[in-house]
């Protein structure tokens, strides 16, 4: 008995004083196969798994149409990834279950909001602040007449240049793709920035503010009369967003797109292709102005753009919560930054490097102009809603007032309201 | 004839003796094979329609919630319009069979260059549904390719892929483009038993070459039809995914969204698994009444 106790106490001594097992933490993304982000991706892993021996990282990028497809089917499987990428909003917190909480690894971020639950604890560090400006080629303006360095502030100036644009007859006013549904969503919030006010924006995200609403109305008839204006290019509902509409505009085949501040379809994407000094940036007006803002200073949706989660379900939570915590870390970020020329969400890291015109006014307006991303609240349901209902208007094939109705029963649905 | 009726007959006498430990050696081999179905079929469907009465989210725990998913379903306005691009594609069948058969009746008969048509007909069934919607994609485009040669003869651009009207109908298109060569090969197959002194006697006796379709052909082809029927009838509900997800995305709106292609967006991208699971059970029941008519009209056919 006495010789099984010792042997029993020197194998668990052996055992605790051999280094760590081999483990390994599973990335899930979108961007990781990216190029212009590779060196990002190798400096978190590199630095984790040089901090932590033992440790490995396997980074697996998904298509990014059906990123959430994927992602739900594993996790509700139980084969979900140790970390895993989400958009900021509606697709983060429609996953807050599956999450650990971050709070504590969250202290030097902006734009968390849309990663927090309603206890107000963080589920996922943000990488990058995420908002829809209307970028333009300058070229193109100048053509139709336009004053190139003044860009519209207003409806009634949008749709005037819109008319120059069309009038000139060489290239549609806006690029558009519309297959996924991802044009109508850039176009919701890009208006409702500017159309409904905080409170308004409050009860949209609480789902009090309907559909059927004369502000969202608004939006829905805007949508229908500015393909009726003709800005938009024929085949809109089967052409991809990501990225046929944007390498339309950066073939010099549209004169303006709605895009983004981050990641693709940005400032340093389209600076490469129009170059810097012919790519101009404008804040999109809306017909209707909410009553808390001002006519001829639109607002820019802005919202925490990407960020990383851990699977409650992992078997190494701690190890992934550092490396999540790496991830969304100034030295990795400012890479991040540098090479593809996101707008970080971490305070400590210096943007000052970023020479482009077009940035720099937008991170001025980062400042001002910022409000929320109404599609990134709507619920997914709505949203999926929204897709086809956008397509639906966009063909004449249904009315603005049926598609609110059909979009306000979904919202009840998402939304119940006590 | 005699001879292979024969011989079980009189093997069937034998194993009643000493039968246990043969019939135990039996079960052993046809295990793996029920084994595999109850793992991956039987269970998963149990589950499956456990999984429809809750409000599973996929993520946590899920509450039992009675038929309320099914009470959902009946009032879903997708699902009805995925049920009724269901209709629409099963009132293609006839197409889906007569093209096939015409063209393997055509190659039958000694068309010049008929190996040539055989090979070029059967050529995309060998491609995946992916690659086949990538092609699509370029030709069906609104600045593809078919809309070029339309231009070319002073025809308007349709968008074929982002208009109600045309959705559909350009899936059900290619989707026909792509797999028909298998059943044009399982035609031609059937066209080797027709009797050729059949044929030849219709000939001398004056037959015009339709008389001869319609009389001699067409009949002799009958089991081969209904299997055809069967297959394909399978083959467009379970297969369209690979192209709807390629070319449309289920739009505009749902002109095209199928209803697996809807249970793949509630599970995943709506994460409803339960909600899910409730249309599953539902496809399934209508794929089950369906695949039993069919095989009876089989069964009456083999009997005949």
């Amino acid at each position: 008995m006495m010789k099984l106790t010792h042997t029993l106490v020197a194998l668990s001594a052996l055992l605790a004083a051999s280094p760590t097992l081999a483990q390994e933490i599973t990335v899930w993304d979108w961007k990781s196969g990216d190029p212009v982000a590779a060196a990002y991706f190798d400096q978190a892993k590199s630095a984790f798994e040089a901090a932590h021996p033992g440790a490995t990282i396997n980074y697996v990028f998904q298509p990014n149409d059906q990123y959430y497809t994927l992602l739900g089917t594993a996790l509700s499987s139980g084969a979900g990834p140790d970390v895993f990428l989400m958009n900021g909003g509606a697709q983060a917190k429609a996953r807050i279950e599956a999450l650990v909480d971050l709070t504590a690894e969250g202290a030097d971020l902006i734009g968390t909001e849309e990663f927090a639950g309603d206890d107000g604890k963080l589920y996922a560090l943000p990488l990058t602040l995420q908002g829809f400006v209307v970028y333009y080629n300058k070229g193109r303006y100048t053509e139709a007449s336009l004053d190139a360095e003044n860009p519209p502030t207003t409806w009634a100036e949008l749709e005037a240049a819109c008319e120059a644009i069309k009038a000139k007859g060489a290239v549609p006013c806006f690029a558009l793709g519309n297959k996924e549904g991802y044009g109508a969503e850039f176009f919701l919030s890009s208006v409702a920035a500017t159309s409904l006010t905080a409170q308004e924006q409050a009860d949209w995200t609480a789902g009090k503010l309907k559909w059927s609403s004369p502000q969202i109305k608004a939006i829905l008839q805007a949508w229908v009369d500015t393909q009726a204006n003709g800005w938009y290019p024929q085949g809109a509902n089967s052409t991809a967003k990501f990225m046929d509409e944007y390498e339309m505009f950066m073939r010099g085949e549209a004169a303006s797109t709605i895009g983004l501040l981050s990641d693709v379809a940005h400032w340093k994407q389209f600076d490469e292709f129009l170059g810097a000094d012919n790519l101009g940036v404008f804040r999109h007006p809306s017909p209707t102005i909410a009553a808390d803002k001002t006519e001829g200073e639109p607002k820019v949706p802005v919202s925490g753009g990407i960020g990383y989660g851990v699977n409650k379900a992992s078997a190494n939570v701690d190890l992934a919560k550092a490396f999540v915590a790496e991830l969304a870390s100034p030295g990795p970020i400012q890479t991040f930054v540098n090479i593809a020329g996101v707008v970080p969400a971490n305070t400590k890291v210096d943007t000052s490097g970023l020479a482009s015109p077009s940035i720099k006014t937008i991170l001025e307006w980062l400042g001002t102009s910022s409000a929320p991303t109404a599609h990134a609240n709507a619920s997914a349901q709505e949203l999926e809603e929204w897709h086809r209902q956008s397509q639906l208007l966009l063909n004449g094939e249904t009315s603005v007032d049926d598609a609110a109705a059909r979009l306000d029963t979904v919202q009840a649905e998402a939304k119940p309201q006590g | 004839m005699t001879t292979t009726t024969t011989a079980p007959m009189t093997r069937k006498r034998k194993p009643r003796q000493g039968s246990r430990a043969e019939r135990r050696f039996a079960y052993l081999f046809v295990l793996p094979a029920v084994l595999l179905v109850l793992v991956f079929r039987i269970i998963p469907l149990i589950w499956g329609f456990a999984l429809s009465f809750t409000n599973s989210t996929g993520l946590g725990t899920a509450d039992f919630v009675g038929a309320d998913n099914y009470a959902a379903i009946a009032g879903d306005p997708t699902f009805h319009a995925s049920l009724l691009n269901t209709v629409i594609l099963l009132a293609t069948l006839p197409i889906w069979i007569m093209l096939p058969m015409l063209l393997a009746i055509l190659i039958h008969q000694g068309v010049p260059g008929g190996k040539l048509f055989r090979a070029v007909y059967f050529f995309p069934a060998v491609l995946s549904s992916v690659i086949v919607g990538s092609i699509f994609n370029v030709v069906l485009r609104y600045d593809g390719s078919l809309n070029a040669l339309l231009k070319f003869f002073g025809i308007n651009a349709v968008d074929w892929l982002g208009t109600g009207a045309t959705a559909l109908g350009s899936l059900i298109a290619v989707q026909l483009w792509s797999t028909f060569g298998m059943s044009l090969l399982i035609f031609l197959a059937g066209l080797s038993t027709v009797p050729k002194d059949m044929i030849e006697a219709a000939r001398l006796e004056g037959a015009s070459l339709g008389q001869t379709w319609w009389h001699i052909i067409i009949p002799a082809l009958r089991p081969i039809i209904e299997f055809v029927a069967v297959v394909t009838t399978i083959g467009v509900l379970t297969s369209m995914f690979g192209l709807i997800y390629v070319l449309t995305a289920g739009g505009p709106g749902t002109a095209t969204t199928m209803p697996e292609f809807l249970i793949w967006l509630e599970q995943g991208k709506m994460n409803r698994p339960g909600y899910a699971a409730a249309i599953s059970m539902v496809l399934f029941v209508l794929m089950g009444g369906l695949a039993w008519l069919q095989i009876r009209i089989m069964n009456r056919n083999a009997n005949l």
